[in-house]
């Protein structure tokens, strides 16, 4: 999966670089996320959207109910066998440059449901670039993940690859 | 015994010829006035009236999938129906709740609602888990209102042990449930002002809810998801200046709640989308099995703190709180109204707190992780260990035993429900005599409310569907463990 | 038929409210009743499912009994807890708002013929509850307007809340630990023998 920005293709210079830094700096200033709220950490994320744990400083209080409008799905809460495929459709929809935080332990590894009914993480579907662990991770703790992202997002890191376990 | 492998019910792939040995599959029938139908008698419901417009509807709620309603629409010649799906990702249905809606211009002819997209296993998981594990499965359920998963849960473990728990964990258990009812209604009262529009409310009423979480974080450790609440009592005590931090909460909620008033009662936007939306009458909501503040807003004081009261709920005085709109705003009225009941309530326990232990004594039930603020946090208690490790071998044994297999329940059925936020939250737990549970079933009250949303819908706009929605307080976690 | 004994097992015994109840069934529905039960002072009442939708009307109509909300509809798998061949189990839990009272008809039936007449017809807030019921153990309601999954997709195979169906899940590694999955840890019955 190559990088969203069209300008690595440019040769290399100061003046690119720059440019990069800045476009860079402008995605990781006004990242929107989906409301991609499914369970318990859900709650969560509209506590640290709300007063005390206020995600608007970072840019990120809109929560766009579109995903065609949004660059960051924050996958937060227990993904059903049912819901997989509307998440994947969901993933799909949104425009490049897009990352994925992958709220909570249910999201990241299946957490404490390991049974039929839940798929075991949900990087099996889409590719995650943030985990944070936690049931529910308190606000401060999305907000940490947040942040890392934000770094992430400024060094223009590749994105990270789907991993697919076999069978 | 092998599974043996039964075909499943397959629907008719056009509107019309079922299967061959399966039962009669009626996806939905609408009879308009004056139309003569022939229905199996068991499937005729009692007369369902919403509008003037219609005068005698059967509904059933149908399987939701996309081509069956539009190959049914397109064969009834429908042309002008649109079918519209919202969600399950979707910014106003309270969680991943899917709802496919057949409009005919603006205007809802009829509504299914798909759910099981939040499914988590929960009852097939308790299976396999000590009866104390089971709490930690059982409060992520409602997770709105975790403690009330968490007791209901505990006082049918308890009934079929025989036990009560002792007065101090019961009187803490009715100070934590009714804290929980006000962030619940909090929640329910931020995003349904949130959907219909009033977007300060969104903030206030998580900022209040901020301050019950803090409360909530002191006594059991966490914000969310406690498993505080324990077959036998309840794992912790209040931690000192807790009871100060809570009447001084208290306080501003009692100013809070009235600013609420005053900004929504009132309001003439809130009136108009509220007011007449969503009504059902009282039969339907009985036949529908419907419970909760949708009951009470049809004028019907049912609660089970009330009429069957546990945890010692008889000893404090309160209202249960009524409407007689059956409509959202009625629906808004009786929440506002419990949370101030909840605030008396809260108050009451505060003044008459008995003393004692927290968890039952007997060392074949009670839990016996005994915690102490040492210089590295909350940890095992220190004394606690030199007990166990010291001086009592018993000691050491019931302590290991009861950790790592847990107690044994003796066999039975019982079936014990509370009053959760949205209704009758009740547990029918079998058990075998053994250590882990047979089967626990939880009748979950936002699963049977949900079935409110197709009579209620038929006859609405899309906006006030969103409000109709709302006012049933859905809780996806709930309605499908 | 072990109609009219009442056991009351180790725990109080059932209300008073329901005394006229259960005199009024073993008077009309004498043959319907397999046993009437009770443990911790609830009343359960086990019926031949050809009968149910006649008794439950009779409960939810006459003034004696007036139950008319179904509270819950419970399907419980027997197969590990007793030998009867009926090993699907649905438990109707009824709540009377006249006279707070409350009561359990239990239906068993086998996986071979797993058939039990719907009772939407009694009460409409049936319709999710016996999908549910359908869903986790394949008991079929005979009747029901619309009896698809509800919980599992559409398309899923095999009943996941009978006891014969795994529980799922996958292997955990963690620091070169293998952790199985909880239906296959060495667990039940404890470290010591039942």
């Amino acid at each position: 999966m190559q990088t969203g920005s069209g300008l690595d293709k440019l040769p290399g210079g100061i003046l690119v670089t720059t440019v990069e830094k800045l476009a860079h700096w402008a995605r990781k200033g006004s990242l929107w996320p989906a409301t991609f709220g499914l369970a318990c950490c859900a709650i969560e994320m509209m506590a640290a959207g709300a007063g005390r744990y206020d995600l608007a400083r970072f840019g990120m209080e809109v929560f766009r109910a579109s995903p065609r409008q949004a660059d960051l799905m924050i996958v937060s809460g227990r993904v059903s066998q049912k819901m997989a495929p509307v998440l994947r459709t969901i993933y799909d929809q949104m425009p490049e440059p897009k990352w994925v935080i992958s709220m909570g332990v249910c999201a990241t590894s299946g957490g404490m449901f390991n049974n039929y009914a839940i798929v075991q993480g949900v990087d099996q579907i889409v590719p995650v670039d943030m985990y944070v662990p936690g049931c529910p991770p308190r606000p401060e703790m999305l907000i940490e993940g947040i942040i890392k992202l934000h770094e992430k997002i400024q060094t223009g890191e590749p994105r990270s690859k789907l991993v697919v376990q076999e069978a | 015994m092998s599974e043996v492998e039964t075909p499943d019910v397959e629907r008719p792939t056009s509107a019309g010829a079922p299967q061959a040995e399966l039962p009669e599959l009626v996806d939905e029938v609408v009879v308009r006035p004056g139309e003569a139908h022939d229905l199996p008698p068991a499937a005729t419901h009692e007369r369902v009236s919403v509008s003037q417009r219609r005068v005698h509807q059967v509904v059933a709620m149908g399987g939701g999938d996309w081509a069956e309603v539009t190959a049914r629409a397109a064969a009834e010649g429908q042309d002008d129906v649109m079918i519209i799906n919202m969600g399950p990702q979707h910014p106003s249905t309270h969680g991943v709740l899917r709802l496919v809606v057949e409009l005919k211009g603006e205007e809802v002819i009829n509504l299914q609602p798909v759910v099981g997209y939040l499914h988590t296993g929960i009852e097939k998981s308790i299976e396999f888990r000590t009866w104390v594990q089971g709490v930690t499965f059982v409060t992520r359920m409602d997770y709105l209102a975790p403690l009330f998963n968490e007791t209901g849960y505990c006082l049918a473990v308890e009934k079929l042990l025989g036990i009560e728990a002792p007065p101090r964990a019961q009187a803490l258990r009715v100070l934590m449930m009714e804290l929980n009812r006000i962030s619940s209604h909090l929640v329910w009262l931020a995003t349904t002002g949130l959907e219909l529009g009033a977007l300060s409310i969104m903030l206030y009423g998580f900022r209040e809810r901020e301050e019950i979480l803090d409360i909530l974080e002191d006594v059991t450790g966490l914000r969310m998801n406690h498993a505080w609440v324990r077959p036998a009592g309840v794992s912790q005590d209040l931690p000192d200046g807790t009871e100060d931090k809570i009447r001084a909460f208290a306080r501003d909620m009692w100013a809070k709640a009235d600013e609420y008033e005053t900004l929504l009662t009132n309001n003439p936007i809130w009136l108009e989308r509220t007011k007449g939306i969503g009504h059902l009458d009282l039969d339907q909501l009985i036949g529908l099995g419907v419970t909760g503040p949708m009951l009470r807003a049809a004028g019907l004081d049912h609660d089970l703190r009330k009429v069957q009261p546990y945890c010692g709920y008889e000893q404090y005085e309160f209202d249960v709180p009524t409407a007689t709109g059956s409509d959202v705003y009625a629906r808004y009225q009786v929440r506002l109204a419990e949370m101030r009941e909840s605030l008396r309530i809260v108050e009451q326990v505060l003044d008459t707190l008995p003393g004692g232990p927290v968890m039952s004594t007997d060392p074949k039930i009670g839990w016996p992780a005994k915690l102490a603020l040492g210089p590295d946090g909350l940890g095992n208690s220190p004394a606690h260990v030199q007990h166990i490790m010291g001086e009592s071998m018993e000691a050491l044994i019931h302590h290991f035993k009861q950790v790592t297999e847990g107690i044994k329940v003796p066999k039975g059925e019982v079936y014990v429900p509370v009053e959760s936020p949205r209704g009758e939250l009740g547990y029918h737990v079998v058990s075998d005599g053994g250590n882990l549970p047979y089967r626990v079933h939880v009748r979950d009250p936002s699963f049977l409310n949900l079935q409110t949303g197709t009579p209620m819908a038929i006859g609405l706009l899309v906006a006030d569907v969103i409000a109709a929605m709302s006012s049933i307080d859905p809780v996806l976690g709930g309605v499908d463990r | 038929m072990t109609a009219g004994h009442l056991e009351t097992g180790t725990g109080t015994q059932p209300s008073d409210a329901l005394q006229p109840v259960l005199a009024g069934l073993r008077e009309r529905f004498s043959d319907a009743i397999r046993e009437i039960s009770g443990h911790r002072g609830e009343v359960v009442v086990e019926l031949h499912r050809d009968s149910l939708v006649e008794v439950a009307s009779w409960l939810r109509d006459h003034p004696a009994a007036r139950f008319r909300m179904l509270a819950s509809l419970t399907g419980i798998d027997y197969l590990k807890l007793d030998d009867r061949p009926e090993r699907l189990c649905a438990d109707y839990n009824l709540y009377s708002f006249d006279h707070n009272t409350r009561i359990r008809l239990k239906v068993r039936v086998t996986v071979e013929d797993p058939h039990i007449p719907s009772v939407t017809g009694v009460w409409p807030g049936a319709n999710f509850m016996e999908r549910e019921a359908y869903d986790f153990f394949g008991i079929r309601f005979d009747g029901h307007p619309n009896l698809v999954r509800i919980h599992m997709p559409e398309d899923w195979k095999g009943y996941p809340q009978r006891k014969d169906y795994p529980l799922g899940g996958v292997d955990v590694e963690y620091l070169g630990a293998h952790i199985p999955p909880p239906d296959t840890r060495r667990y039940k019955g404890g470290w010591t023998s039942t």
